[in-house]
């Protein structure tokens, strides 16, 4: 996978993710060490380009490419290529030509890694473009849940929220579904995109029905300042309709674990009691989050080699070249 | 007394319901006439090398960007595009800088382009002042200064009462009132249609609601008014439901298609690339399919190129930031004969979506071979592939998602008024 | 062609060439074996006996010792010198896993970043006394990333060595301090150290380990 760009959930195959988690989970050990270093890409370098703020994501892909012993330089650029007058393709050669090995991108418009990775020759990982995909914490997610449940095949997942406006909720849904599992989406008629079951999904304007005998119940945060009175009228009845309480939560399984992105809204999406402690495994995901990070470096930092090899393609090649062509 | 003789051709012209192995026979610009046993004496001869001899193509919704614009397309480079493509007329629309809402900027067009440019250009100009949607526009003197039809096209005239009065004052200037049909309010933020490609890709959707609300408007107003409403890029299946209906309830309306959305579905988003960003958006399979048949059945009269050249750099942003719009005169031909290919269309009824009725529908001569008529003619070769590369186009841009690939389709000479202005190996030669 | 320590990759559950590879073979002219045993599974536990005695009797204080075995090989051989070791003293040594990919130097030279396996290290390394415990040492590279590994756990007090085949082509100043068998090899050659699984749970060190081999294979890509 070295080269590869990790632009979304939609392009990678249900071995990809396996392999992701897999390594992911050997990584959450050198997270319990006490030197939590190890030297594999020592000498890279990790360009970190937030167009979009965002600490949280930012800090973990930091910590995850230190932790990896990666040089790591973060390139906050606050505003748009337009009122720069700089094209997205002028940033993607000046970033190409700075040699990166692996360059991790978030935007607030939707296709910018894709067009960026078109230009740069290190790997692009996209941090969340648009509401388009964060694949990142889409797999934090699924690494939380196989370790809670041992598996996603055959659970169910409900996904609550503005799913219209979230990359976390695409990505959720890609990547569950691929690994079988049944998801469900609820939130108002007016968060719930056009023909959303076309993504293999069951839709529910009522929370009740959506979480009944559900397996992980996932809160997405309401981003309050853009749409409160234009998507739905009011915190308040968000809360009412679709924010999680454990009242609510009993229609879910018995052991059904709550979910969220972060940050939280307290009292919005989920009460006060369910954001600090079981079931709500918040904190893990976190926690995998930087373990996720330095599986995805690990795997992808660096350019393939034409000549290596070591590499399996070539290897395969030459086998058939010895054998005549079998 | 200059002579020219087209022969060796397949001779297509709807004006006269021919379809025929023909030569034809020019003189001063004219036509002389079309048979098979025309006179060569004193002619120069012109061979067709066995492709189709039609009248030059015409497209009635172009943006040539000049005055104002110059950076991206002007009268000069989008004039020899439409040759190279086969138009020998281009109606370029009013959203320039300034706005052609006065006469004099409708003069500098026309004087500019005599000049420049070796198609012949009609400027529309605008339905309003500034394109603002408030105050209409001189339509009489625009009219006589040389303006075609009238249009806000880029903008949607939001309020009802001043479109209805644009459109019964047209009818003193005796000229269509071409409507780019888009409720902006509920078009919001979409920059791509509003179904499961914008649900997939997380971008803000454009429904087919916006479009078709404002149909129904514009029809019921053209019935109110007596107007010749002409409904610019029809894009999705329920406009064209409503447009039927009309024309069969007599209101005055046409309506056009571009090739874009006759052979390019949402799907083309996929990659992100800002090439295929355009207003009204790229829609459904159901939409491209209702689209074709309308036009082979009449219900849409023309096909039109909305040719909206965009620098490099004013392209090469993020989705949402980047203009509408793609280029469309070099390629239209090419991609277009896939109606006739695939059956939708004859070879006759294709030329007469791109010459004979946007010539009756702008009251413009052209469209036709028939003698007496400005010898506006172009040779092609339906089945010639060649490779488009729009960074080696004749436009000044290259916004062009076909870029790259290659086409079956080509034209092989465009001649205007008599006159030789683009051969496919000789290139283009000032009119 | 580049040639190294039988690589972390090659799984100890190494299937046996297919039926069409030896056809292959049969056409040449010598009848040379493509793979041949070199131990069999009495041979090695008895070479696994005997190192156990040599660690008892390298080290005046066995409350120290700390057997690290290097996946996949090392970790079975790592088991079976817990069991004898404490059949032989009394002592339950603990034993970690420490997977040194992480520390591979050839990381940037690969086409693919190999898969990482398990590390799981019980005990601190403080002031023990470590043994590290791979199947088969070449280049002496894996050695390397080992000790590299266990300096970032902390300090111990001394590292030795224990591999079941030193087969030479060292690259860089690693000794073995124990050592089943000496085999020398071509480069071209392929060692493998394969252990069956047993009946019963791998992961309960309990029920041991199953058939133990040790293969050279002739030839092929490395």
């Amino acid at each position: 996978m070295i080269g590869r760009d990790i632009l979304g959930i939609e392009d990678l195959s249900r071995s990809d993710i396996e392999l992701i988690l897999e390594t992911a989970k050997q990584m959450q050990e050198v997270g319990r060490r006490e030197v939590k270093k190890v030297p594999t890409l020592r000498g890279r370098t990790l360009i970190n380009l937030f167009f979009e703020p965002s600490t949280r994501t930012q800090t973990s892909f930091e910590i995850a490419g230190k932790r990896l012993s990666a040089d790591v330089v973060n390139f906050s650029v606050s505003s748009s290529s337009l009122s720069k007058r700089e094209t997205l393709l002028d940033t993607a050669k000046t970033l190409d030509a700075m040699d990166p090995d692996v360059v991790v991108v978030r935007h607030s418009v939707a296709g910018v890694p894709h067009r960026l990775a078109e230009v740069l020759q290190a790997p692009v990982i996209n941090a969340g473009d648009g509401a388009h995909e964060h694949p990142s914490q889409a797999l934090l997610d699924m690494l939380t849940v196989i370790e809670e449940k041992g598996r996603i095949e055959g659970l169910t997942v409900a996904i609550i929220g503005d799913i219209a406006h979230s990359r976390v909720a695409r990505s959720n849904i890609y990547g569950f579904t691929k690994l079988g599992a049944e998801v469900r989406v609820a939130g108002p008629p007016t968060m719930l995109p056009a023909d959303v079951e076309s993504l293999g999904v069951k839709a529910y304007t009522n929370l009740r029905e959506a979480i009944e005998g559900a397996d992980v119940v996932m809160a997405l945060r309401i981003q309050m300042e853009r749409l409160e009175g234009a998507c739905f009228p009011s915190v308040r009845e968000y809360a009412a309709t679709f924010g999680i309480d454990r009242e609510k939560l009993r229609y879910a399984k018995e052991d059904a674990i709550v979910m969220h992105p972060g940050p939280v809204n307290r009292g919005v999406e989920l009460a006060h009691e369910l954001t600090d402690h079981r079931p709500s495994v918040i904190l893990d995901q976190v926690r995998n989050g930087v373990a996720l990070r330095m599986a995805l470096l690990y795997l992808v930092a660096g350019r393939p080699r034409q000549d290596d090899p070591a590499s399996h393609a070539s290897v395969a090649t030459d086998l058939d070249a010895k054998r005549g062509g079998r | 007394m200059a002579r020219l003789l087209i022969r060796n051709g397949r001779l297509l012209d709807p004006s006269q319901e021919i379809d025929a192995p023909m030569d034809c026979l020019i003189e001063d610009g004219r036509i002389l006439g079309v048979g098979n046993e025309l006179p060569l004496e004193g002619a120069e001869v012109l061979d067709a090398e066995g492709g189709w001899i039609v009248p030059g193509l015409i497209d009635m919704h172009a943006h040539l960007r000049e005055p104002g614009q110059e950076y991206k397309e002007d009268l000069a480079s989008g004039g020899t595009a439409a040759v190279a493509g086969g138009f020998t007329q281009v109606a370029c629309m009013a959203n320039t800088d300034p706005v052609n809402d006065d006469p004099s900027v409708t003069k500098y067009i026309l004087d500019r382009a005599e000049k420049d440019s070796p198609a012949k250009i009609r400027p529309i100009a605008a339905a309003t002042r500034r394109l603002e949607g408030r105050v209409m526009t001189e339509m009489v003197a625009l009219r006589e200064a040389g303006a075609v039809a009238f249009s806000d096209d880029g903008e949607t005239i939001m309020d009802s009462s001043v479109m209805r009065r644009v459109l019964e004052y047209s009818r003193l200037a005796e000229a269509p009132v071409i409507v780019h049909a888009e409720d902006c309010q509920l078009r919001g933020l979409g920059v791509i249609n509003e179904g499961p490609v914008s649900t997939r890709l997380g971008l803000p959707g454009n429904p087919v609601a916006a479009e078709e609300i404002m149909i129904a408007r514009d029809i019921r107003l053209a019935a109110l008014t007596g107007a010749h409403l002409h409904i610019a890029h029809v894009s999705s299946a329920g406009s064209i439901g409503l447009i039927r209906r009309a024309r069969e309830e007599g209101v005055r309306v046409t309506a056009e298609v571009t090739p874009h959305h006759l052979t390019m579905t949402a799907e083309a988003t996929m990659g992100f690339d800002t090439n295929t960003r355009v207003a009204p958006p790229l829609r459904s399979a159901a939409d491209l399919e209702a689209l074709r048949n309308a036009l082979a059945e009449g219900v849409i009269d023309v096909m039109a190129t909305d040719h909206a050249p965009h620098a490099s750099y004013e392209k090469e942003v993020e989705f949402t930031e980047a203009p509408p719009g793609m280029l469309g005169l070099e390629t239209a031909l090419a991609v277009t004969l896939e109606l006739v290919r695939e059956n939708f269309l004859t070879p006759l009824e294709f030329i007469r979506r791109w010459s004979t009725n946007p010539a009756h529908l702008l009251e413009l001569e052209g469209g036709s071979l028939a003698a007496g008529c400005p010898a506006d003619v172009v040779l092609l070769d339906p089945d010639r592939e060649w490779t488009y590369d729009s960074a080696r186009g004749f436009s000044k841009s290259r916004n062009s998602p076909w870029s790259g690939q290659t086409l079956t389709g080509r034209v092989l000479a465009t001649i205007v008024d008599g006159r030789l202005v683009y051969h496919h190996e000789r290139g283009v030669l000032m009119r | 062609m580049a040639h190294s320590d039988a690589p972390p990759d090659a799984a100890p559950h190494v299937r046996l060439t297919d039926v069409a590879d030896i056809t292959d073979v049969v056409e040449t002219d010598s009848p040379i074996p493509r793979e041949r045993t070199i131990l069999d599974d009495q041979a090695i536990r008895r070479a696994l006996m005997r190192i156990a005695h040599e660690i008892l009797e390298s080290t005046d204080d066995p409350d120290r010792l700390y057997l690290v075995a290097i996946p996949n090989g090392g970790v079975p051989l790592g088991r079976i010198l817990v069991e004898n070791l404490e059949s032989l003293c009394g002592l339950r040594v603990p034993l970690g896993i420490l997977d040194t990919t992480l520390y591979r130097d050839d990381l940037t030279k690969r086409g693919s970043r190999p898969k990482l396996r398990r590390t799981e290290m019980p005990s601190s390394v403080d002031d023990r006394v470590v043994v590290l415990v791979e199947d088969v040492v070449s280049t002496g590279r894996t050695i390397r990333a080992g000790m590299d590994a266990l300096m970032d756990f902390g300090r111990p007090s001394h590292v030795r060595v224990v591999a079941l085949v030193d087969r030479g082509h060292r690259e860089l100043p690693i000794k073995i301090d124990f050592v089943g068998k000496n085999i020398p090899t071509q480069p071209n050659e392929k060692v493998i150290f394969r252990a069956d699984k047993s009946e019963g749970d791998e992961d309960d060190e309990a029920s041991g380990v199953g058939l133990l081999h040790l293969i050279v294979r002739a030839g092929g890509a490395s």
